[in-house]
């Protein structure tokens, strides 16, 4: 992990997913790419130019995009299916039930632009339920990487992984937080830092967050424990119930809806588990707006200052 | 494989017989679309696949999707007879522990290629397989059966545009033009008008035949197979309900099993 307060490079997590997808194909020709016409927004371009005849645009038809994924898979290719949150899976759970998870056909769903930070796009195009819908699908794993390093790992480990999976992040450059040597696993946590009095868990964009916020609760003699939880499904329940025993108090953050998502899958581990207070930040069951990310975050609680504010309630 | 037309004809028969015990069995499933279907489905499985019923994975075998997936009793019934499985299983179709799912089951059963059921999702995996047979340059037929009513998803359309952009020539659609759906006839809930100058617009190659008619289904696929650089569609005007007098043409029967005593009087017919 690299030190926040050290100046961290900004970068986008879809530039991850675009590089990861040109190593992936020299090492597996296997390996094709699906897009519903935003092979640039997405960075499946690259992987486009060079490898033309691995490549499928299927034009703004997200149902048909998972229908052709799951073909392919299922006469053994490794698909990786391409478009914003918001259209895919939004527009296609359905596919993604049936065609994909109910024929457990290897398919990769990677979603660009997820969550408030579309900003200016308004709240059409800002994709705040999808952990939800495809989390309650069975077959399916979800993950949330938390920068563009941890993108491009999640994409390699998925290429390697047997099985369907959804992985999305956000269209703007996020500080890079985890660094090049650290080890990504799928379903696994991981602790970023060690507390006693609070643990942190958060995903995707949050966890820097999450971070900023430890390091000022830090001043104030509070201790916070915060954990990237990355796989949303299946949720690493030992660290999670192990930190809970430790700290006693649990505070989740996400850029999502607060119904469904990495909050939700928290809950149902500690409330079986081993109970704790705990508080949930997320889209408080709102549409979104337009305005710069900053000031959707802001107004909508999603960075450290909420954080802050929801340890304290606990303590 | 039967290359005769009588000999085809008896099996599109026996596999009607088979779909009457096995709805009546089960008590419920959908009638109509699967007897009207029986002999494409004779002609499919006893004729034209490629295919290995001793090795229904065989890497070189015609691939055989069924979209409108809720015809599927009469897909067992031609994989059973063709010796996939024993008979005797088709009388498990929608038990409990039974592969032989309401639905097509591709975990239950991989030999279905895949699971199908929700409408247009099976022509777009359809496309996806044919795409990948053109990546891998392997020579096997995609055959893709679809219904009209199917037609009323926006999910079909973009399949088929698809098939038409990458000239798909190693996919051939064969499409139940029954007329009816489970609400009623299908130019009253959703008029579909003249599929085929749909299909023709969309530039794939289009045949219309009497799907009913096994020297036409044999015939049009046939020829169908060596139309190339684009996709080919058949449309084949079938009769719903085909061969018991009390179903024929009635949409009421599109998603009925028959009662006991209904069976009965259908088995009549079909001797």
């Amino acid at each position: 992990m690299i030190n926040l307060l050290k100046q961290p490079e900004y970068k986008a997590c879809r530039d991850g997913y675009g590089e990861a997808l040109l190593e992936l194909a020299k090492k597996n020709k296997n390996v094709v790419v699906l897009c519903a016409d935003l092979e640039e927004s997405t960075r499946t371009i690259d992987f486009g130019k060079k490898y033309p005849r691995r490549f499928v645009e299927v034009g703004v038809a997200e149902q048909n995009l998972a229908g052709i994924a799951a073909g392919l898979a299922l006469e053994g290719k490794i698909p990786f299916m391409s478009s914003f949150a918001v259209f895919s899976p939004g527009r296609n759970w359905e596919q993604i039930r049936i065609s994909i998870c109910y024929n457990k056909a290897n398919v990769k769903i990677v979603s660009s632009h997820a969550g408030l930070n579309v900003g200016e796009d308004g709240a059409t195009h800002q994709a705040l339920e999808d952990l939800a819908t495809m989390r309650a699908i069975p077959n399916m794993t979800v993950i949330a990487p938390c920068d563009y390093l941890e993108t491009k790992k999640a994409v390699m480990a998925a290429a390697k992984f047997k099985g369907p999976i959804y992985i999305r992040f956000g269209r703007e450059k996020t500080p890079v937080i985890t660094a090049k040597q650290s080890r990504f696993q799928i379903g696994r946590a991981e602790i970023l830092r060690q507390g006693k009095d609070v643990t942190i868990i958060a995903c995707g964009p949050m966890v820097a967050e999450a971070l900023k916020a430890a390091e000022e609760l830090a001043k104030q003699k509070i201790t916070a424990e915060v954990i990237n939880c990355h796989t949303i499904k299946p949720v690493d329940r030992g660290t999670i119930i192990k930190s809970a025993k430790k700290t006693k108090r649990v505070v989740t953050i996400e850029e999502h809806e607060v119904n469904g998502g990495l909050g939700s899958a928290v809950a149902e581990v500690l409330s079986q588990n081993y109970p704790v207070k705990m508080e949930i930040i997320g889209m408080p069951d709102k549409f979104g707006e337009s305005g710069t990310a900053q000031q959707l975050l802001d107004k909508y609680g999603l960075n450290k200052n909420a954080i802050i504010k929801a340890v304290k309630r606990l303590i | 494989m039967a290359n005769n037309i009588a000999e085809l004809k008896k099996i599109a028969n026996t596999l009607r017989i088979d779909v009457i015990k096995m709805l009546a069995k089960a008590g419920s499933g959908h009638s109509a679309g699967s007897l009207g279907m029986a002999d494409i489905f004779a002609a499919l499985y006893f004729n034209i696949l490629n295919h290995n019923p001793k090795k229904p994975l065989w890497d070189k075998r015609d691939r055989l999707i069924l979209s409108c997936g809720h015809i599927v009793p009469i897909r067992y019934a031609a994989m059973a007879r063709s010796g996939y499985f024993p008979v005797a299983k088709l009388m498990t179709l929608r038990k409990l522990g039974s592969p032989l799912q309401g639905h097509p089951s591709y975990i239950d059963m991989p030999a279905l290629e895949c699971s199908a059921g929700p409408l247009g999702q099976g022509v777009s995996v359809a496309v996806g397989k044919a795409l990948a047979a053109k990546m891998n340059k392997q020579k096997h037929f995609i055959y893709c059966l679809t219904s009209d009513g199917e037609h009323d998803e926006g999910q079909t359309w973009e399949a088929i545009m698809t098939a038409a952009k990458y000239k798909l020539d190693n996919l051939i659609f064969i499409l139940d033009r029954n007329m009816i759906q489970i609400d009623g006839f299908t130019e009253k809930i959703m008029p579909l008008t003249h599929l085929h100058q749909k299909y023709l617009a969309f530039k794939w190659h289009v045949q219309q035949i009497d799907g009913n008619n096994m020297q036409e289904i044999l015939t049009a696929i046939n020829k169908a197979k060596k139309i190339k650089g684009k996709p080919r569609v058949i449309i084949a005007h079938t009769v719903p309900g085909k061969g018991v007098s009390f179903m024929e043409n009635k949409w009421e029967w599109h998603g009925k099993a028959p009662s006991l005593e209904e069976a009965k009087q259908a088995l009549k017919e079909l001797v």
